[in-house]
């Protein structure tokens, strides 16, 4: 298999940033279109959900960076941490348009909605669960849970099913561009379950490749 | 994007309706003698005029643009954007609607005929079911105007209607991914029909229905939710049973026969409290105002629905 071209370690920190600042484009993008009337007549449903629809986005991208090195041998590993926190912020940016621009600070309505619309229930879990990923997405907390780190950052499997399940849940059909980003999630959390047959068989096989390093 | 966008005008300085109809009646016949006969794609909306009628709300009109541009109909795609988008193609006429089932004199109305009727002008709300909702300068007439002239037999107790299939001309209703199945169907029980404010619509903002609009002629039944006003309708039927609506067959625990606005009583899914007036407020100072109990309409309708439990007929 041909190997993708690796970018020189140097860039590596600057590429990271570039990733922050291209992630964040399409929010600013569209709340400049949204408040200059380019969302057409219900800008405020219409930023909610293309917001919503970004933060799913950058759930399926990070969920790609392990099947994308497993299987076509891209290591893009260093990105995760910045697509994962980018996801954060615009599931943040979705839950305040709700919040602050839907429902103008209505916390009634808020509590109401959450208690009782399952699919705002979910989204709202989901909110919750990125919280302590976010919190610990830094350095310092990966050395200092260890093993824990790993197991608390599983539950990105869990907020991703949420996160279709919401988006599902909250069309009033499911058309073409739902059933793709609700595919790609259950295609990427499904590849979670077979990862590990995969990867033996390719050790497998690697080694069978080169008896002279494995008898060393 | 237009490039035009049309200047906020207050109501006030407005030029006063019998003046402007007056110019427009005569506009308005040339154009409609032409419309009878185009025969091809109407594209375009043509002048048209009703006689003023008591049936309007004292309230802001929706912008013409929001209501020709902010739709559902699935027909031409599921975004808001896409019926005014996809619907150059769709040719009005020739139309004619069939009215058949259980009526002494069954009949096929051709649309000149159907645009002959006692036309008027009626300013409803129309309220989604999605949770927003606009203020419609209507042309139309009474659907009763029709279903007296096919004479229901006694044993009629629903109305069920029927909207045009042309996948060629509506590119919702082709490809892979369809939304609903077609043809979208709708019924009303029949004394709803016979209701004052149910209205045959062919025009809105004194012309002719554009296409994203339900061209030519369509369902109006303003304290209903909007998908219970049928687009395109071919064919009208008398019947005894309840009949089949695409959105309860889609799915009947969100999606009622009745679907009467009610803020009591909430889709499963979102709360029907309240409703986002299009063209209003903007990003910031979104205005929410509050739903009406059979959207405004109850001194007419709530009779209709004496002793009826509106959470179980919901």
């Amino acid at each position: 298999m041909a190997t993708f071209p690796a970018l020189p370690r140097r860039y590596h920190s600057a590429s990271i940033w570039g990733l922050y600042i291209v992630g964040l484009c399409p929010a600013a993008w569209y709340f400049y279109q949204a408040s200059t009337g380019g969302l057409g007549f219900n800008p405020v449903k219409e930023f909610e959900h293309v917001i919503g629809i970004w933060a799913l986005r950058f759930i399926i991208a990070t969920l790609a960076i392990t099947p994308l090195r497993d299987l076509a041998t891209i290591n893009w590993v260093r990105y995760r941490r910045a697509l994962g926190l980018i996801a954060f912020y615009y599931v943040l940016i979705h839950f305040a348009v709700y919040l602050l621009l839907d429902l103008q600070l209505n916390f009634g309505a808020v509590g109401s909605d959450i208690v009782r619309r399952p699919y705002i229930t979910i989204g709202f879990g989901c909110l919750l669960m990125l919280i302590p990923l976010a919190v610990t997405s830094n350095n310092w907390s990966i050395r200092k849970l260890g093993h824990g780190w790993i197991k608390l950052h599983k539950l990105i499997y869990l907020i991703a099913a949420g996160g279709a399940l919401h988006y599902v849940l909250a069309v009033k059909s499911v058309t073409l561009v739902p059933f793709i980003h609700v595919a790609l999630i259950a295609l990427l959390l499904a590849y979670r379950s077979v990862r590990k047959p995969i990867m033996d068989r390719k050790r497998a096989r690697k080694n069978l490749g080169q008896p002279a390093r494995a008898a060393r | 994007m237009p490039a035009y966008c049309p200047p906020h005008i207050p109501a006030s300085e407005i030029t006063p309706k019998n003046l402007y109809l007056s110019r427009r009646s005569f506009v308005g016949g040339a154009a409609a003698a032409g419309f009878a006969f185009a025969g091809t794609g109407q594209a375009f909306a043509s002048p048209l005029a009703g006689k003023p009628s008591d049936y309007k709300v004292d309230e802001k009109l929706t912008p013409k643009e929001a209501v020709t541009t902010y739709n559902n109909f699935y027909e031409f795609g599921v975004n808001k954007e896409d019926p005014s988008q996809n619907a150059g193609s769709f040719k009005p006429t020739p139309w004619s609607i069939k009215v058949d089932g259980l009526v002494g004199k069954p009949k096929e109305f051709g649309l000149d005929e159907l645009m002959k009727m006692s036309l008027e002008d009626r300013t409803y709300r129309m309220r989604c079911v999605e949770g927003w909702s606009m203020v419609i300068p209507w042309i139309g007439f009474p659907l009763s105007a029709i279903l007296d002239q096919v004479e229901p037999q006694g044993s009629a107790k629903y109305v069920s209607f029927e909207t045009v299939v042309r996948p060629e001309e509506m590119p919702g209703q082709k490809g892979f991914f369809q939304p609903l199945p077609w043809p979208y169907v709708e019924g009303l029980r029949l004394d709803e029909a016979r209701n004052p404010l149910t209205i045959l619509a062919v025009g809105l903002y004194g012309e002719t229905l554009p296409n994203q609009n339900g061209a030519p002629i369509r369902l109006v039944v303003p304290w209903k939710y909007g998908f219970k006003s049928i687009k395109s309708i071919v064919k009208i039927s008398l019947v005894e049973k309840q009949p089949q609506t695409t959105w309860k067959n889609s799915n009947a625990r969100e999606y009622g026969f009745y679907s009467n606005v009610n803020p009591a009583v909430d889709h499963p899914r979102w709360s029907q409290a309240t409703e986002q007036r299009i063209g209003e407020g903007g990003l910031f100072g979104s205005n929410r105002h509050p739903t009406l109990p059979f959207n405004g309409y109850a001194d007419q309708v709530a009779s209709l629905y004496a002793g009826m439990d509106l959470k179980a007929n919901y």
